[in-house]
């Protein structure tokens, strides 16, 4: 068989695994509609603000929440002590807000 | 047309053979240029995947949240507030909310003790997410105690677990009668943790915000907005830590690439100068060496990317686990629903494809453009 | 069939290290025959055989193929002329390592986007002539001084061209394989194909095959031999 075809075989395959990829995600993504519509609802009811990604810390179990001091709240010079606190970085807005009150 | 298919076959036939010659050296370069491309994807389905799972939840997520500080820490809300705000225009809904944390000693693990606002929890009873059910062993209707604030332990009675399919939410949650969290945490009566208040016109948010710093200058409010915009930015693929670690990645690569790619042995230049010699044209030698940087650089980002979606979506991601566990005891199993879109999709294949073929056709060009009589001289 | 009219070359033109490799060469080449250009090194004959064969433009005067002067011609349809016109074998041979025989003798006739059924046959074919069949698959590296030779005369004639250019055929052959070229020489004159060559070697220039002999010194035609 010719190189180019081998190559052509190879790339179609490829393709089609990727192609087959979009179209798992759209599967899924239907499959689990009511899983997402759960969610949602436990959610509002709950007044759920952050996802329980890493609970070690307030700041990272609720980063949307939390003070902007708390990464630092005992001591003014102390180390980051959560890993995924290098993870979650406050969003620069929050920290350019214009505040009249101190935060 | 079929002369000019005829002829690419041609090209990439021998553009193939010439790549065969060095097989070891150019399917390790493949290896890691898919690799790399794996990494890339895997980090931007993951991260794409778990926002949009925050936007789930912010959706239903109160407008505006009202913090007291004291010294810049959080502090309770005092009596007395909640009426103040309830006389602003604007506010549909205000409630005080009550939740914390507790360290659970056992397993080493903090929860989060909250209390549903539609009083759904009985006294003496307590909800628990998936993940703490998991590590402490408990279903409904088996017992659990804890070490309360005053001291003593006080037991409850497991009423119901939260849906596995909301674990990535609700992991750590317990949820608690209000009397039964007063009365755990010694929390003063009258007293709540932050105020969720509820805005009917959304271009009033902010108006309503202003108003609020005024009227309660030492609180802080925090929108739904900001909220998203927090996790807008998590995992930040500029951000995160993942990435800094990658970046050293992305350049050995790209000096790999650039040394393979643009450094033109002197073989390649006679072979180039044969190819010109016996009748190619100058276009035909880019034209070869574009199928060579072409074929190469499509097949790793399709080979990356579908080991990346089968990493992420099937396996659950094994290889940013131990980066996003972290220390967290409580590490929530979820499923993510995939999100494949098409912008980041289309970047990610700009950003790896487009350099490899940069640095494959730019000496080339270089090498392509010397005169055909150059063989004959040598 | 190609004239050439006061022809010069310079290399390198305008520096300090300028060099006149022809310095005015007025000289006709008929079709269907062959024709050596002999000369000590150094006297312009492998520069003239790169202007006669397009690969190089001279630096001033004209060459015309088929009355059509090509001096001034772009290098985009130089390289159309060249490949349809001429097969070009080299001193060196020039073989592409690593490509096995039948794709080295294949590879000037890729861009023409002929099928690749018909480029086969015609490669193997032309292998078969020259005796390399049973060499196709070897690759370039492998194969013999000789071999690689021959290779590249199947090379040069995959386009069939007309005119089968060579540069010191001889030179890194011994005297049996020199000789052996020599009975492929006289089969492309006995088809009355049109070849030019240079050579330095008594065997090539002395040989009855040879119909026209072109003496070069120092850039300048000598004298012409009929």
């Amino acid at each position: 068989m010719r190189t180019s075809t081998s190559a052509a075989a190879i790339l179609l395959t490829l393709a089609l695994a990727f192609v087959a990829c979009l179209g798992d995600a759209r599967l899924t993504v239907e499959r689990r509609a009511g899983e997402v519509v759960a969610m949602r609802t436990l959610a509002a009811q709950l007044g759920l603000t952050d996802l329980a990604l890493f609970t070690e810390a307030r700041y990272t179990r609720h980063p949307s929440q939390a003070d902007l001091h708390s990464a630092f709240q005992d001591h003014p010079l102390a180390l980051e002590h959560f890993p995924s606190g290098s993870l979650i970085v406050p969003h620069h807005e929050i920290l350019d807000r214009e505040t009249t009150a101190p935060d | 047309m079929k002369s000019w298919i005829e002829k690419q076959r041609h090209l990439i036939d021998f553009t193939l053979s010439s790549l065969l010659r060095r097989r070891g050296r150019n399917l390790g370069l493949l290896v890691v240029y898919s690799l790399l491309v794996f990494v890339l994807a895997s980090a931007m389905l993951y991260s794409h995947a778990l926002r949009r799972e925050a936007a789930v939840i912010l959706e239903g997520a109160p407008e505006v949240v009202l913090q007291r500080l004291v010294a810049g820490r959080h502090d309770l809300i005092p009596p007395g507030y909640i009426d103040k705000i309830g006389q602003m225009r604007g506010v549909q809904d205000i409630r005080g909310r009550l939740w914390g944390y507790y360290y659970d000693s056992v397993v080493k693990a903090n929860y989060t003790f909250m209390v549903p606002a539609d009083g759904s929890v009985a006294k003496g009873a307590l909800v628990v997410g998936p993940a703490l059910a998991r590590q402490r062993g408990l279903e409904a209707n088996t017992g659990v105690s804890f070490r309360a604030y005053s001291g003593e332990l006080r037991s409850f009675i497991i009423a119901d677990v939260l849906p596995q399919a909301s674990e990535i939410a609700s992991a750590d949650l317990i949820l608690i009668n209000e009397d039964d969290f007063r009365a755990f945490f010694n929390y003063p009566a009258g007293h709540y943790t932050d105020v969720a208040l509820t805005v009917a016109n959304a271009k009033e948010v902010r108006n309503v915000a202003n108003k609020l710093s005024k009227l309660l200058p030492d609180s802080r409010p925090i929108l739904r907005e900001e909220m998203q915009r927090t996790y807008a930015s998590l995992f930040d693929w500029r951000e995160g830590i993942m990435l800094a670690l990658l970046s050293a990645a992305i350049l050995a690569f790209a000096i790999l690439a650039w040394e393979k790619a643009s450094g033109l042995s002197a073989d390649e230049k006679r072979e180039i100068g044969i190819l010109k010699a016996i009748g190619w044209e100058t276009g035909d030698v880019i034209r070869m060496k574009l199928w060579e940087g072409g074929l190469i650089s499509l097949t790793a980002f399709l080979l990356g990317f579908v080991a990346a979606y089968v990493h992420v979506f099937k396996f659950g991601a094994p290889l940013f686990a131990p980066v996003l566990k972290g220390w967290a005891v409580l590490y929530p199993r979820f499923d993510l629903v995939p999100v494949i879109d098409g912008l980041q999709v289309a970047t990610l294949f700009f950003f790896t494809v487009f350099p490899y073929m940069a640095a494959v056709l730019v000496p080339i060009w270089r090498a392509a453009v010397t005169d055909p009589d150059a063989v004959m001289r040598s | 069939m190609i004239e050439l009219r006061d022809v010069k070359k310079a290399f390198n033109q305008g520096q300090h290290n300028e060099v006149w490799a022809l310095s005015g060469i007025s000289l006709g080449i008929e079709a269907k025959r062959v024709t050596a250009l002999r000369g000590p090194s150094g006297s312009g004959k492998t520069t003239l055989l790169t202007l006669i064969g397009c690969l190089a433009r001279p630096t001033s005067g004209r060459v015309t193929l088929h009355g059509r002067d090509i001096s001034g011609l772009p290098e985009r349809f130089l390289t159309e002329i060249r490949r349809k016109t001429f097969g070009f074998v080299f001193q060196q041979f020039n073989l592409v390592k690593g490509l096995s025989a039948i794709e080295n003798v294949m590879l000037p006739a890729y861009p023409t986007g002929r099928p690749h059924r018909e480029l086969a046959q015609r490669a193997e074919a032309l292998l078969e002539r020259l005796r390399l069949a049973h060499r196709r698959d070897a690759r370039a590296e492998w194969l013999s001084g000789g071999e690689q030779q021959r290779v590249a005369i199947a090379r040069a004639l995959i386009n069939d061209p007309e005119v089968l250019v060579a540069d010191e055929p001889t030179a890194n052959l011994d005297t049996a394989l020199a000789k052996e070229f020599m009975a492929i020489l006289e089969s492309f004159g006995a088809e009355g194909r049109t070849v030019i060559l240079t050579s330095h070697d008594p065997l090539v220039t002395e040989s009855a095959v040879v119909g026209r002999l072109v003496d070069m010194r120092d850039g300048l035609l000598v004298e012409h031999h009929e």
